[in-house]
């Protein structure tokens, strides 16, 4: 049985675990609501451009470099993961899901990691990384989004992928998220469906003036979307994951302190039983 | 009564202006373009510049735009730009330090500069001053 002293080292390190833990979770919800509110923001924008290049294919069809399909013959994954650890199974879920949809790839592949730990995976794969970034922060911002969209439509533009995939999580609530694979591009867009007697809009300067410069936008907003959403989905399973870490903590912390508490009892029971049977012995 | 028209701009940061107005002028790509309730169905590509809206019954504001895009339809105005600053929350000290600083990399362009970027930089300090009122 373990002394009291090594029972109360023991509890002394948990205890001090916890307070990291706890301090974890309070960061991750404060940083989970703040991710949360640039995600709702920006959704009006985003469902706007989308919205206005539906009426603009309700109105006529529409060509542009990003839309076009093309045959397939080497694709590009994206895989969005976090730069740090400790958020649960926010890491390992997505990276299994990378895993499944590479070897599921009946093209050739390349692969652009995003965070540490995409970077690090991959890394130990025999796959050709052609592009990493980390260090992406704790609040994207739409720059950012911008200057990262800039660069993966310039390795699109090379032409030597005809597929664009992003693989990220999607942020359902604190508790709820899951990796998801989506095609980035060509873009996909859905027409609005209802032909509704749209209004005959006015285009200036033209049609497809707009439409140039509407698909970078719509493409940027969407980087934006997963950006924010891969990051308010870490947020909240670092959150769920800290919780659970503390609570853990107070069990065994519990736990410890019955074990301790037996200890103490038991050597005193001992140190009574040495004294009555010393003044046994004495008479 | 004069007819009103709803004025909104929309960013990827929120939506940051929702007001009933009586007229907008724009910085579209092809100049200046007032409107006025009542007006045709359009969409328009905008440039970087200087949004003047007047809120009915108060006096004209301003704001700042570096591009985006407009569409007007049943009496209202949708601005959608990738950045939009009302004149009350630009930072002027900040426009000028940029407009200062896209100046000397045009003067002095070399080679890991892009002029272009350098440009668009300065019309965007450019247009947040002047919706400041403080250069014309």
């Amino acid at each position: 049985m373990a002394s009291m002293r090594d029972i109360r080292r023991r509890i002394k390190s948990v205890k001090s675990t916890q307070h990291i833990t706890k301090a974890m979770k309070m960061v991750s919800a404060a940083k989970l609501r703040r991710s949360q509110t640039t995600l709702v923001a920006a959704r009006p924008y985003a469902n706007k451009i989308l919205q206005m290049i539906g009426a603009l294919q309700d109105n006529k069809a529409i060509d542009h470099p990003y839309l076009q399909q093309k045959e397939v013959q080497k694709v590009c994954y994206v895989v969005m993961a976090a730069d740090k650890g400790l958020c649960g199974g926010y890491n390992s879920n997505l990276l299994k899901l990378a895993e499944k949809e590479l070897a599921e790839c009946s093209y050739d592949y390349d692969v652009v990691a995003i965070g540490r730990k995409a970077r690090e995976f991959l890394s130990h794969r025999n796959v050709n990384m052609v592009r990493e970034y980390t260090s992406i922060g704790d609040n994207p911002d739409f720059m950012q989004a911008k200057a990262l969209c800039e660069e993966l439509l310039a390795l699109y533009g090379t032409g030597v992928y005809q597929k664009l995939y992003f693989i990220y999580t999607d942020f359902r609530s604190a508790m709820a998220q899951n990796p998801v694979c989506k095609q980035f591009l060509p873009l996909q867009v859905e027409a609005t469906g209802k032909k509704e007697k749209t209004e005959e809009f006015i285009y200036e300067p033209n049609e497809e003036e707009i439409l140039s410069t509407l698909i970078p936008s719509c493409l940027e907003t969407t980087v934006f979307r997963y950006l924010l959403e891969a990051k308010a989905s870490e947020h909240g399973a670092r959150m769920t994951a800290m919780s659970a870490a503390t609570d853990n903590a107070v069990e065994i912390i519990d736990n410890l302190t019955l074990a301790l508490n037996r200890a103490r009892q038991a050597a005193i029971t001992t140190e009574i039983t040495e004294i009555v049977g010393g003044a046994a012995a004495l008479e | 009564m004069q007819k009103e028209i709803t004025l909104e701009m929309i960013t990827p940061r929120g939506t940051i202006l929702q007001q009933t107005v009586s007229y907008v002028q724009l910085p579209t790509k092809l100049g200046l373009i007032g409107i006025l309730a009542d007006h045709a169905p359009l969409i328009s590509a905008l440039d970087i510049g200087v949004v003047t809206y007047r809120p009915v019954g108060a006096a004209e504001k301003k704001a700042a735009i570096s591009g985006g895009f407009l569409e007007v339809r049943d009496n209202k105005v949708v601005v959608l730009a990738p950045t939009a600053e009302l004149a009350d929350h630009i930072d002027l000290e900040r426009a000028k330090a940029a407009y200062e600083r896209a100046q000397q990399r045009l003067k002095n362009p070399t080679q890991d500069i892009d002029v272009d970027r350098a440009r668009a930089a300065m019309f965007r300090a450019l247009s947040r001053m002047r919706a400041k009122n403080t250069v014309r």
